[in-house]
Order: structure tokens, then sequence, then C-alpha cells
């Protein structure tokens, strides 16, 4: 079934975004009196997404099969990562690095709680020692 | 300045104490990643990049360079004794490499593939430093039109050689293309693609790219599975990690195999490491007299495609330090950190900057003695890596790569866009784009729009003026030719068994 391969889906969105590109490049100039404007470039490369895009679509039935086995913890480590740099907006690098370290030890490894604690601490312990402190470069 | 004066003037540099100390962290980070399986040189060198801000340039990119050829060292300690690769250039290791560490001579194994990598690695610089002068003065004769088909004729080799779907690849740099368009438009000033955001007009930068699909994107695949690996045991003491004198006779034709292979696919844009390996053993296969026993622990079949893949780090350079076209993910990165630190590489880069091009030539003669010192010795210390926990190793390359995008920039925002280019590379991972493509598109898309445009105001909107000067309309062509490949089946059937290799 087409609708079913991920290059049908990857195709549609990505045929979406030469869409896209190619509607915004129409609303600047194509030409100028000096030549090639903003739009120009946008333009060509939009129209090549598009196309290519659609021909991955309509031959997708064929084409590659993904294996998502192990996709959910690749997926909760992404998610762990992004709320983790929402903790450290909010409370700062020691505080949200720390929780995504403790995280993948005792919830991705399932390693003991005081193993994952200890790690946390020691890494975050490290990168202050290393980069505020021995290179001069702030953390987040 | 004439070769030896240069390379006279390229070991004072390297030799000042402060220069050898950069390249031997290079050569030891590069050995100690390369050794690592899921954490490539494109990833070490991006997250390290925004801090080689605060150093000397020539020790920067000595640094890097070292990080380089050191994987290459180091990525075939773990295809011998795991079976898997270091790195995507060791991939053909795996297939004698394990077999002779299954029938103990594993020490034989690491033993010749440093020796190789040591010869062929030699070759590559040797040949680097005769190639890339000469061929820079050639280039001084480049106008727009001929960068504009350069860099279109390396984006098409990139794309031929990057995955098994062309479709897939050249959407894949048509993205990358779109992301060095995001920013202000520097003809008209023109805010384009931005979404309203002011962060945004600056552009995108192509290190929080790199990062987010090379290190956060291979932590995550590499994430998917709780097992770890394990490795074979390295046998102690130096005795056992040297090859006999029948091993390095029956490897005379691939120590010259793999260094001028290595040294030829690795001027070729889009050739790259993991396919100079492949090439160098399918010829030491062909040309063997022991054919059919390989694949089932021949010591050639070790030492061929580690000469290769060491040989091409010379090849690779010669497009980046003389035209300023990198022909893969790492010489792409490579070619952001010599704009991060104020050069412009092209035709006039060794002319005008003859110490930073010389020290780094002798460097890499110094690191690859220095890489042969430490790959035979100390291999047994470096293969404990392979035991260092994993649960620790990546927490450390996710804050390495927070806190490296975090330095250029010092915005928050910025973390945020390397969540994203994080699931982007391990979303084009499961469905099988090739993340090539994306990072060269977003290098030369920039320069390749301003080439086109220069072109195209320079014929007063003609396009003819691309096929009417010759280099240009040749390069035109042969990107056309190259595009054309998939539609030759018995082309198309080497292309795909190049591919297949890769992605084993």
């Amino acid at each position: 079934m087409r609708w079913r391969s991920p290059d049908f889906w990857s195709g549609l969105a990505l045929a979406a975004l030469g869409g896209y590109i190619v509607v915004a490049a129409r609303g600047w100039d194509y030409l100028t009196p000096d030549g090639p404007g903003p739009g120009f470039f946008p333009t060509w490369y939009g129209v090549a997404l598009l196309g290519l895009s659609l021909a991955l679509v309509f031959t997708s039935g064929k084409g590659h099969i993904a294996d998502w086995r192990g996709a959910g913890r690749a997926f909760a480590i992404w998610a762990a990562f992004a709320a983790s740099l929402a903790l450290i907006k909010a409370a700062g690098f020691a505080v949200g690095f720390a929780a995504l370290t403790y995280f993948v030890v005792a919830v991705m490894y399932r390693r003991p709680a005081l193993v994952a604690l200890a790690t946390a601490a020691a890494i975050v312990g490290a990168f202050y020692l290393v980069f505020p402190l021995a290179l001069g470069v702030a953390l987040p | 300045m004439d070769i030896a004066a240069g390379l006279m003037n390229g070991f004072a540099v390297a030799l000042a104490p402060a220069n050898l100390l950069w390249c031997f962290v290079g050569v030891l980070l590069g050995t100690v990643v390369g050794i690592m399986p899921g954490l490539g040189p494109p990833a070490t060198i991006a997250m390290l990049l925004p801090l080689t801000a605060l150093m000397n340039p020539a020790g920067a990119i000595i640094m890097l360079a070292g990080i380089y050829y050191g994987a290459k060292y180091g990525g075939s300690t773990t295809s011998i004794l795991l079976n898997v690769p270091g790195e995507s250039a060791s991939v053909v290791t795996c297939i004698d490499g394990y077999q002779l560490a299954r029938k103990g001579r594993a020490g034989a194994a690491l033993g010749i593939a440093a020796i190789a990598s040591f010869i062929a690695g030699t070759f590559g610089v040797l040949a680097l430093m005769l190639v890339a002068p000469p061929l820079a003065r050639l280039a001084l004769a480049f106008s727009s039109p001929e960068y504009f088909a350069l860099m279109a004729l390396g984006l098409a080799m990139v794309v031929l050689l990057a995955g098994r779907s062309l479709v897939k690849a050249l959407l894949a740099m048509l993205v990358g293309l779109w992301f060095a368009g995001i920013g202000t438009d520097v003809f008209t000033s023109t805010s384009r693609f931005t979404f309203g955001r002011m962060e945004l007009l600056s552009g995108i930068d192509f290190v929080m790219v790199a990062i987010g699909v090379f290190a956060i994107g291979e932590v995550l695949a590499n994430m998917e599975a709780r097992e770890e690996p394990q490795a074979l045991p390295v046998p102690k003491g130096l005795r056992n990690l040297l090859p006999t004198m029948q091993d390095m006779r029956d490897c005379r034709f691939a120590f010259a195999n793999g260094s001028i292979i290595g040294f030829l696919i690795g001027v070729l844009p889009g050739g790259g490491s993991t396919i100079a390996s492949f090439i160098s053993y399918g010829v030491e296969k062909a040309f063997s007299r022991r054919r059919e026993q390989f694949g089932t622990g021949v010591i050639e079949g070790v030492a061929a495609p580690e000469g290769a893949n060491n040989s091409e780090t010379g090849g690779a350079l010669v497009p980046l330090l003389t035209l300023g076209i990198p022909g893969s993910s790492t010489t792409a990165i490579l070619l952001a950190a010599l704009v991060l630190w104020g050069f412009k590489p092209g035709p006039l880069f060794i002319s005008e900057n003859p110490s930073m091009f010389w020290g780094l030539v002798a460097s890499m003669y110094i690191g690859n003695v220095m890489l042969l010192v430490l790959n035979l010795p100390l291999v047994p210390l470096f293969a404990q890596v392979l035991r260092a926990p994993v649960f620790v190793l990546y927490p450390v390359i996710i804050g390495l790569s927070v806190v490296g995008v975090y330095s250029v920039s010092s915005s928050l925002f910025d973390l945020g866009l390397l969540a994203g280019f994080g699931l982007l590379g391990y979303v084009m991972r499961k469905l099988d784009y090739p993340s090539a493509p994306l990072i060269l598109g977003l290098v030369l898309g920039g320069a390749m729009e301003r080439a086109l445009r220069q072109s195209l105001m320079m014929s007063e909107g003609s396009l003819t003026i691309l096929v009417a000067r010759p280099i240009s309309a040749a390069m035109l062509a042969c990107a056309a030719l190259i595009l054309l490949i998939p539609f030759f089946a018995r082309l198309n059937s080497w292309r795909l068994r190049a591919m297949e290799e890769e992605n084993k």
C-alpha cells in the first residue's frame, strides 16, 4: 500500500515545503534591473523540491521500508532533551542537564537511582570545571 | 614559494610547542573518536569548532585535521575487535579484520592497519603538497560562472555517491540549499524565510545544523538499543601487534593500491573515504592470487582499505584548500571552520596564507608519525574506550553539543533549533535520506547563489554565460552526465554496491 510507505509521507511533507518555498519566493523580486533578485534562486530550488518530492510520492510503493524498532527509545530521549532545554531556560544548565543525565542513566539504561544521581552530579561538575573555570566558556 | 621552502616554513610552524601539542591532542582525540562507534569526526569537529574560536587558527586547524585523520586510524580498531565500524570509512575493514581477530590474529590485523594507515596517510600528504599549489594557480583563472559550475559539479558527485536513492539525495541537497537561503539576502537586504523571527535574520548557523544532524542525530540512533556490543580481546605486548615479514610481503601491493586509489578518490568531491576503501578492497581482491580467500581473514584485505581511507584525507583537502569546495561532511565543517576564523579557502588561500597551508601539511607528517606510535604499542589501552559505559558517554556528547552551540550565539533560541535539527538528523537516518548532501547544500548554498547571481549580472540575465565559457560548460556537462548515471544499468549497479557496503 503506497500510503503506508514512509517515502510517501516524507515526499508529501517535502512537497509541501517546496510549495511553500515557491509561494514565498513569488513575494520577492525575481529579476531586478541589476540582475536576478532575491526570489530567483529560491524559485528554482523550490520548483525542483516540489517536482522531486512528488516523484518520490508517486514511486513510493516500492521504496525504502523504515525499521522503527527502537524508535520509541530515541523519541523518548529526544523529548527528554527538549524538556531539559526548557528546564535549562527556567532553572539553569546544572538543573536541566543533570535531569537529562539522570533520565538517560536511570530510565533509559535502567541503572540504580544512586548511580544515576552520582553520574549526573559528576558530569555536571566536570562541565563546570572544564568550561566556565578552565576555558572561560559560558554555560547556558 | 617553492615546495622545499614552503615545507621548511611549515615545519617551523608545526614544530612550535603549542602547535605540536594541538597536533597531539587532535590525533589522540581522533583515535578515541574513531574507536567509539557512533561518534564520527564530523560530529566531534562540529562540537569542538566553537571552542576553537579562542585558539590560534594554525593550532586550531592542526588540531581539527588531526581529529579528521586520527579517526581513520582509530576506526579500524573497532572494526577488527567488534565487527562494527568505529567510523564509516572502516566498514570494509570489518570483512577481513574481524575474521583475522576470530582466528586469534587480532594483533597482526591491528598492526597492519596502523602500518598501512601510516604509509598511505604519508603518501596522501605528499601528494597534497605536490598537487595543491599548481591546482590553486590554475583555479586563479576561475570567475563566477566557473565557480557556479564547480559547485554544481561537486554537489552532483556528492548526491550521486551519498545515497542509495538519487531522488532522496537530491531532496536532501535542496533542503540544505533552503536552509542556506534563510536570513537576509546580501544583495538586496530582503529577509527570506525568517517567519518574522529576529533570530533568523542573520541566517542559520552551519555549526548548529552540523551538530544537530551529526552529534544529536547519531546519539538518538545509537540509543535505540539498550545492549552494548562486546569486543574481542586485544593481545598484550608490542611483539604480538607486529605483523610478520610474510604479512608485510603479502601487503606490498595493498600499500600502493590503498595509497594511490585513496588519494585519487579523495580529490573527487563526493568520493569520500568509504568509497575509497571499498574500491581499494575491490581492486586488491581482483588482482590477488588468493581472491577466493577474501572475506575469511586475509591480511591484505585489511591493509588496502585502511590505507585508502587514510590517503583519502590528503586528497580531500585538495579541493577544499585550492577551490574552497568541500567533498564530504567533514571537509564541509573544516571549510566552515576556516571561514569562522576569517580565512577564505580558494585559489588564493595558499599564496595568502602560506604558513597556514604549509603548517597544516607539515603537521600531517608529524601527526601520522604520532598516530603510528600511538596505535601500535598503545592499541590495548585505546581498546579500553570500547568498555566505557554508554550511559555516561551519550549525556556527555549531548552536553558538549549544547555548550558548542551556545558558545557560538549565546542564544537559547538556537538550542531549540539544535533539538529540531537533532530530530531531523535522526528521522533522515530512519527514512534513508543521506545527510552529506544536506550539509553540503547548506555550506555551498550561499556561495552558489552568489556565483549564479553574479554570473547573470555579468551577462545581463542571460543563462548562456554558464555554457559559453569552456571550463564552465565542461563542468556543467560533467555534472549533467553524473546525474544521468543511475539511468545506465552497469554504472548504477556499481554505485548501488558501494552504497550497500557503506550501509551494511
